[in-house]
């Protein structure tokens, strides 16, 4: 089950550039967040402080509350517990290179040392199914490269991957930025029938997958967060100039 | 961007003749310069051949060498004398050269302690390989007051370590980094990641590397002449001084005997044979259940 996340007054920095000023919003649990905002407004800073991935830059360095559930995910757990319990799916597919694809589906688990193979591949076949990527590979589970597939395969695999270590948020960045229009679409229809199960943040520089997917928007702009409300209201009446001029493409 | 000017028929079919000639050019230059290359190898291996494969029998692969004046005799002790020095040597310097590859690129990018030990590793790399014999002589063989297998792999491992460190490092970071936080996003310690994900996805370069620094090694004289120092016998005792294939080709080869000269050949060709040989079965196992990936 999705678990609800409270952020409050997170500031993140990359060295001595203050990326991200007093964040505070609430993601409803079982719910799918969309963050829109011109390239370099911070929305990607902002969830990778949501799974401490930020800190792994040596240069960059966060700061605030971040509730999840009822852990502050900066004070009350490591960053390894805390990506066990949040997923990431980014970018660009990025499937371990020299796993086949049962390997990267089961590398949360084997590689936190988790070994039962029976369970392993319950995890993997079930993983994959959610993904909707099941039909395609379970004739080559361990004869394929994950590597081998098609772009919008891979992205697929990775969210595979991402659900096989059981999360309770489910973070992606841009998942369909590289994709055609078709793979899009199913990333698309996966992110509706996953969300029952996870809640789901989604960063997107794309306005209309934004009103397609998400109960929720958030406008980012240089580092701040301008509105957040409902996305029927952030498309149809938002209340802030700056979200306007940027959704109906003045800027951005 | 302009448009292209247009041109008569005569002047375009000018300049595709023009650019074909330059193609023509270019690559004529490329293949000479790979026969360059190529020459100089393809006549030491077969000037090898020629002058050592005669003298190549059983019995150079059975017996020890034999004094001056008997004919016969053999490198077996060498031959096994140098696998000994090569594996200890294998066995010292590449999980160290790889321990501080992996140091320099996943754990001291940016540092300044970094960036000492790839300055120390590359000076390393420059220092004449008899001065490696004089650091192993000075660090095993005066200490220990005789000569050893041990002293000699020692002097080898130190010279593989930069190579390897350095062609690590420079394997590790062609790792693409969304890779290595997929790892770290599933909540997989970083250690783990390293060994697992950016060192396994490395890892054909980093065998590369560590063949080079093999195959460098393997054919050394400089370091072993006061660490290994040679033996007439059989010995397989690490403590002992053992023979090896260079050494034994050095002091035949500078003898004033043919019978001698004649197996300092064979013992050049079998030493290139030797190297190129386990170069290449360790390639095979190491391509052996490696999935390939698309792109």
């Amino acid at each position: 089950m999705g678990v609800e996340i409270r952020v409050e007054d997170l500031n993140a920095w990359y060295g001595t550039v203050h990326t991200l000023h007093d964040v505070s919003l609430h993601i409803p649990a079982n719910h799918v967040t969309a963050l829109i905002g011109p390239s370099g407004c911070g929305k990607s800073t902002f969830v990778r402080c949501l799974n401490r991935l930020h800190e792994t830059n040596p240069s960059a360095r966060a700061e605030g509350t971040v509730l999840m559930g009822d852990i502050d995910i900066y004070k009350d757990a490591s960053p390894v517990e805390i990506r066990r319990r949040v997923g990431m799916v980014f970018q660009r597919p990025n499937p371990f290179p020299t796993m086949s694809i049962y390997d990267n589906v089961a590398s949360g688990l084997k590689l936190n040392g988790f070994r039962k193979k029976r369970i392993l591949d319950e995890v993997v076949e079930r993983s994959l199914k959610q993904a909707a990527l099941w039909d395609e590979v379970k004739d080559d589970l361990k004869k394929k490269s994950g590597a081998s597939l098609s772009g919008g395969q891979q992205q697929r695999l990775c969210i595979a991957r991402a659900l096989a270590v059981d999360p309770e948020v489910l973070l992606m960045d841009e998942p369909a930025s590289a994709l055609d229009p078709v793979s899009t679409a199913k990333i698309e229809d996966l992110i509706f029938k996953l969300k029952s199960q996870y809640t789901i943040v989604i960063v997107t520089h794309n306005m209309q997958q934004a009103a397609r997917v998400a109960e929720n928007t958030g406008f980012f702009l240089m580092g701040k967060l301008v509105e957040f409300a409902a996305t029927a209201k952030i498309f149809t009446n938002p209340s802030d100039k700056r979200t306007e001029d940027y959704i109906t493409g003045r800027f951005g | 961007m302009s448009p292209l000017p247009i041109r008569s028929r005569h002047v375009e079919r000018f300049l595709t003749l023009r650019r074909s000639a330059t193609n023509h050019l270019v690559t004529g230059l490329a293949v000479i310069s790979t026969i360059v290359v190529l020459v100089p190898l393809i006549a030491i291996l077969g000037y090898l051949i020629y002058k050592g494969a005669s003298s190549l029998n059983l019995a150079f692969f059975t017996h020890v060498p034999v004094p001056v004046g008997e004919t016969g005799g053999g490198m077996a002790n060498a031959i096994a004398g140098s696998s000994v020095i090569l594996g200890l040597a294998s066995l010292l310097g590449i999980p160290l050269g790889i321990g501080a590859g992996v140091y320099l690129a996943e754990y001291a990018r940016g540092t300044w302690l970094g960036a000492g030990v790839r300055f120390t590793a590359d000076v390393l790399n420059g220092v004449p390989s008899i001065v490696m014999g004089l650091a192993a002589y000075a660090l095993i063989v005066a200490k220990q007051q005789h000569f050893s297998a041990l002293a000699g792999g020692v002097a080898l491992a130190i010279m593989m370590v930069p190579t390897v460190a350095r062609t690590t490092e420079e394997m590790l970071a062609t790792v693409p980094n969304p890779v290595r936080e997929a790892a770290l996003g599933l909540g997989i310690p970083k250690w783990r990641t390293v060994l697992s994900v950016s060192l396994r996805t490395a890892s054909p370069g980093i065998i590369t590397g560590c063949m080079l620094a093999f195959a460098r090694v393997a054919g050394e004289t400089a370091p072993l002449l006061f660490t290994a120092f040679g033996n007439q016998f059989w010995n397989f005792n690490v403590n002992q001084p053992i023979a090896a294939l260079p050494l034994q080709i050095y002091i035949y080869a500078l003898s004033p005997y043919d019978e001698w000269h004649r197996l300092a050949w064979a013992g050049a060709l079998v030493l290139m044979v030797l190297i190129m040989v386990s170069v290449t079965l360790v390639r095979i196992f190491a391509n052996r259940g490696v999935l390939k990936g698309g792109d």
